[in-house]
This record gives structure tokens, C-alpha cells and sequence, in this order.
């Protein structure tokens, strides 16, 4: 396990309400935020002073939608200024409701459109396979309602089939799929080849195990659920 | 081995009968010097690629019929500092993906797209392999070179242009050639006239010289449409006794009319803009030359159009 500087975990609230103006934030933010927080605090082998180092992790929020919870995490483990949190979303602040790489250092892909992610991390492992870089992960993290978007299906069928164990994908099923996904997220990607693990989306001890999980020759998939809360 | 077959011509150099093999020809040997280059495709020109393949095995994808994916794949390759080359037949490969093609720039990645079929060449396949708004759609976007070739010698100078470089370029592949290659870069003065100037691009030459054989215009050759060679074709038009320019592009007319309007907007000018039709879906099989004359494209077509329109 990685041990990580920066604000704890209960720093995140105080952060999240200088972007919702609310000490009550969004449920579309929520969603990510334990599965962001573990990664960042105990998975991802990246830090502010690695961003640009060619043997980093490489973390791609491709559902864009409801960044605040990244946006806390990045500020808490120091990628961005918490200063920055306070007028996102004006003319002139680099930090917007889709995150934009080239604005934030830390910020691998800019997102926004829906099915993106998944097809760039393919690119990517296989462009740091070509360098030899054979250790560095490509974590995308996905919703299941993104998942509709056809690109994500011939992703995950190259990847299943080239063994990219490099790509560990993680879906946020909150089940907002309009036509819901029979037979399981998991399901998807186990018959193209992934390893899979299902995980309750809160849990940051089953978040580290699931995500740390063993996949030797395949890519893994972790479908985080999350729970409606009212 | 599939590229055994190179020839050479009496000086020596390596002969390409066409701009297919010209460019996986050409992109085959600059892997072998250059470890920044890889390949991306989707299940075509995959057997041209083979020795490429065998030589640099992770530097040669094949996603399968997968576009969407391809554009992806080459965004995320070039993330990690690799040149992608993605290669297609050009319907599919600029139309399919097109949002994916806008998001590569908005990433700030870059790759080298390489489309084969141009606007009709392979006219018995029909509609679904005609690309005649490639140029159109990568000139929305900012940032992007675009390549008409018009020889297979110029499509190979342009496409080593573009490897060793780090935009986003667009080149444009066709069966369709002039007799003889030209410089590449800016527009070209093939020939210099009074009454008027001819800009034809990529494989338009030959027929747009023989079209205007008798008459005394100025005729500019462009291999590069994107970035646009406003100084060339500015000289070019003041130095004529009339502002009167003819724009002969084998794809959608007046994609490039725009760009001529800015180059003369302190000229009163007039501007005739030849080019694939943009008025009727085109039911129809048959041979290329068949469609450049459905799309005044031929000989006589460029001839009657510029007869009408010069003074």
C-alpha cells in the first residue's frame, strides 16, 4: 500500500462545499468520492511532483459530469490549489463542470463527452507497452449509464482480447442506465476476458482490496455499487 | 513479404506506381529509424502493413472494424509521446469518429490521419465509401495541416513532412493522380496568364492544364490546402489584369472559398468555386470519370465553366 501527503479524507467535505456552496454536496459527486479517495490516497502511483513523469499512473475521469468530488481530492493531495475550488466554473478558471487536461496539472483527459475514457486508456497502455513501460496503470473510472455509448464495448473487447492488464476500469454503477444492464456490469466485461470484482462503492477497505486485486494477463474491472441514499 | 516489390526507378530511387504504396511503403521504412511511430488501423491495408507489423510488433494495431476505438487508441498512444499514424479507407475514418477526431486536438494530443478513397474512387462501391467532406470537416477544427496530394512522390514528401512533425495532420490519399509531381508546401505557379487565376488542388492539375490549355491564366497548384498560402494566391490575383479566380477542389465546392474571400477581402474580386456537388445525393456506381462529369469535373466541365465565368 502507497502512503500518500496532503489533507485527510475529512478534509473532502469542507473542500466539496467551496464548490457546491453547500455543506450538503450532490449526489453525482458523492457517488465518486470514496472510490476517488482510495485511489488517490492508497492505489495511484502518482503525486504533484510526478505529473509529467513518464512512468506515473495515470488516473482518466471519463464521466465528466459532477468533477467536484475530483476536484476536492486533487486539491486535498495537493495537484491543485485549494484556492482554485472558490469560482470554478467563471471565464478564466481552469476548473469546470468537465474537467479539461490542459488546464489543470494532474488532470490526464478531458472529458465531458460520455465514452471516451475507456478507448484512450486502450491507446494508452498500448503506447507505454510500445516504450517498454510495462508497469505504470491506466485507471479509468466510468459510469453506468456512460456504459450505454458503444465505444466503451469495442474498448473493452480489445482489451479483453490484447490482455492489457494494465487498464483496470472502474464503474460507478448508481444504476442510472436507462435500459439497465441484465445479467451484470461485471458480466460485460468477464465474457470479452476482464477479471471482475464487484464492490460496495462506500467501502474503502473493499475499494483497496478490489482495486489492488491480482489480474495477471487480463484487465480488471471493479463495478463499484452505490446505494441511493435520500 | 508484401512490400518486395519496390521498384526503382533510372536514378536509383524507389518508384511508387500509387499513393497507397507510397505511404505504407514509406511509413514501413521511418519505423525502422524513428521509435516515436506507430501504426493504428481497422482491418484495412492491414496485408500492406504486415512487414511493419512482424519488425515492430507493438507499434502496429490492428483494433479490428472498431473507428471509434481507432481515434481513441491514437489519442491515448500519443498521450504517452508515440506519433500515431491512423489509416482507413476515409469515409470511415473522418466521418465514424468524427467526435472523436474533434477531442483529439481538445486533448492536446496530436496524430498523422491517412485516408484512402478520396472523394469517389471507389465509385462501384457506391455513397458509403465516397468522402467528398473530409476537408470541409477537418478544416472546422483548428490546428489541423491538411495534404491534397496530387503523385505519389508528394504524398510521400508530405507524409514525412507530417511524421517528423507534432500537429495534427490530415492527409488525403487518392487513386486519382496528376502525370508529374510538383514541390510541395505552398501553392506553385505551374503556369502564368493575364485574364485570370486558376488555384487547382491535389489530382485536379492535369485535368485543370488541359481544360485551360488556351487560355491565359495564371494556374497555382496547391499539394497543402490547410495551412492555406493566402501570399501565393494574393500575388498571384494582383498580378493578373483581373481579380477573377477560379477554385477547382476535388471535394465539396467552395470548401476553400472562404479562405479565398480572406485572402482578397481589400480586393474586389470575383470567385468561382468548382468542386463535388453539394446540391443532390448521387445515386450511381460506374467509374470515377463518370463522376467528375456528374460533378462538372472533366475536362469539358472545367472548360465550360471557366469560359462562361473569365472576362
Amino acid at each position: 500500500m502507497k502512503t500518500s501527503e496532503g489533507l485527510a479524507y475529512e478534509a473532502l467535505s469542507g473542500l466539496i462545499a467551496r464548490l457546491s456552496g453547500d455543506e450538503r454536496h450532490e449526489s453525482s459527486s458523492s457517488s465518486t468520492l470514496d472510490v476517488l479517495w482510495v485511489l488517490y490516497d492508497q492505489v495511484l502511483n502518482v503525486s504533484p511532483a510526478t505529473v509529467d513523469s513518464p512512468d506515473r499512473d495515470r488516473f482518466l475521469l471519463s464521466k465528466g459530469h459532477g468533477p467536484m468530488a475530483y476536484y476536492a481530492v486533487l486539491a486535498a493531495k495537493g495537484f491543485i490549489e485549494p484556492g482554485l475550488l472558490d469560482g470554478w466554473a467563471r471565464f478564466g478558471s481552469p476548473l469546470g463542470h468537465e474537467p479539461d487536461r490542459t488546464l489543470v496539472p494532474g488532470v490526464e483527459m478531458s472529458a465531458g463527452s460520455l465514452g471516451h475514457g475507456l478507448p484512450i486508456a486502450v491507446g494508452s497502455v498500448l503506447g507505454l507497452r510500445a516504450q517498454d513501460r510495462t508497469r505504470p496503470r491506466v485507471v479509468v473510472l466510468l459510469g453506468d449509464g456512460e456504459l450505454d455509448e458503444g465505444s466503451n464495448h469495442e474498448a473493452i473487447a480489445l482489451a479483453g482480447r490484447l490482455g492489457l492488464d494494465q487498464i483496470t476500469a472502474v464503474v460507478i454503477d448508481n444504476s442510472t442506465a436507462t435500459h439497465g444492464w441484465p445479467g451484470g456490469i461485471d458480466q460485460r466485461f468477464a465474457v470479452e476476458g476482464w477479471q471482475t470484482r464487484n464492490v460496495d462503492g462506500h467501502d474503502h477497505a473493499a475499494l483497496h482490496t478490489a482495486l489492488t486485486t491480482e489480474h495477471p494477463g487480463r484487465p480488471l474491472a471493479v463495478v463499484a455499487r452505490i446505494t441511493p441514499t435520500s | 513479404m508484401t512490400t518486395s516489390i519496390t521498384q526503382l526507378d533510372t536514378a536509383g530511387r524507389r518508384f511508387y506506381p500509387d499513393m497507397l504504396f507510397a505511404f505504407t511503403d514509406t511509413v514501413t521504412q521511418e519505423m525502422d529509424t524513428d521509435p516515436r511511430l506507430a501504426v493504428v488501423l481497422a482491418d484495412i491495408s492491414t496485408p500492406e502493413f504486415a512487414d511493419a507489423a512482424a519488425r515492430h510488433p507493438g507499434r502496429v494495431v490492428n483494433v479490428g472494424i472498431r473507428e471509434q476505438l481507432m481515434i481513441g487508441t491514437a489519442c491515448g498512444m500519443a498521450l504517452t509521446g508515440l506519433r500515431p499514424v491512423v489509416h482507413t479507407i476515409a469515409s470511415f475514418l473522418t466521418q465514424r469518429p468524427y467526435e472523436q477526431i474533434k477531442l483529439l486536438g481538445h486533448q492536446g494530443a496530436a496524430a498523422v490521419l491517412v485516408g484512402y478513397g478520396a472523394s469517389y474512387d471507389i465509385t462501384e462501391q457506391g455513397r458509403t465509401h465516397f468522402a467528398p467532406e473530409d476537408v470541409a470537416l477537418f478544416e472546422t477544427l483548428p490546428g489541423w495541416t491538411i495534404h491534397v496530394p496530387g503523385h505519389p512522390d508528394e504524398a510521400r514528401q508530405v507524409l514525412l513532412d507530417a511524421l517528423r512533425g507534432d500537429d495534427c495532420v490530415y492527409i488525403r490519399l487518392s487513386a486519382r493522380v496528376n502525370h508529374q509531381a510538383h514541390p510541395t508546401g505552398g501553392f506553385r505557379t505551374i503556369r502564368q496568364g493575364r485574364a485570370g487565376t486558376v488555384l487547382a488542388v491535389g489530382p485536379t492539375l492535369d485535368t485543370v492544364l488541359r481544360a485551360t490549355a488556351h487560355r491565359d491564366v495564371t494556374v497555382l497548384y496547391a499539394s497543402t490546402v490547410r495551412p492555406f498560402d493566402e501570399i501565393a494566391l494574393r500575388t498571384a490575383v494582383l498580378a493578373a489584369d483581373h481579380p477573377d479566380v477560379v477554385l477547382v477542389e476535388p471535394y465539396l465546392a467552395g470548401t476553400s472559398a472562404h479562405h479565398v474571400d480572406r485572402t482578397l477581402v481589400h480586393v474586389p474580386h470575383r470567385l468561382l468555386a468548382l468542386g463535388v456537388s453539394r446540391d443532390t445525393e448521387l445515386h450511381a456506381y460506374g467509374s470515377p470519370e463518370d463522376h467528375d462529369i456528374a460533378h462538372g469535373l472533366d475536362e469539358a466541365g472545367i472548360a465550360r465553366a471557366v469560359a462562361a465565368f473569365l472576362r
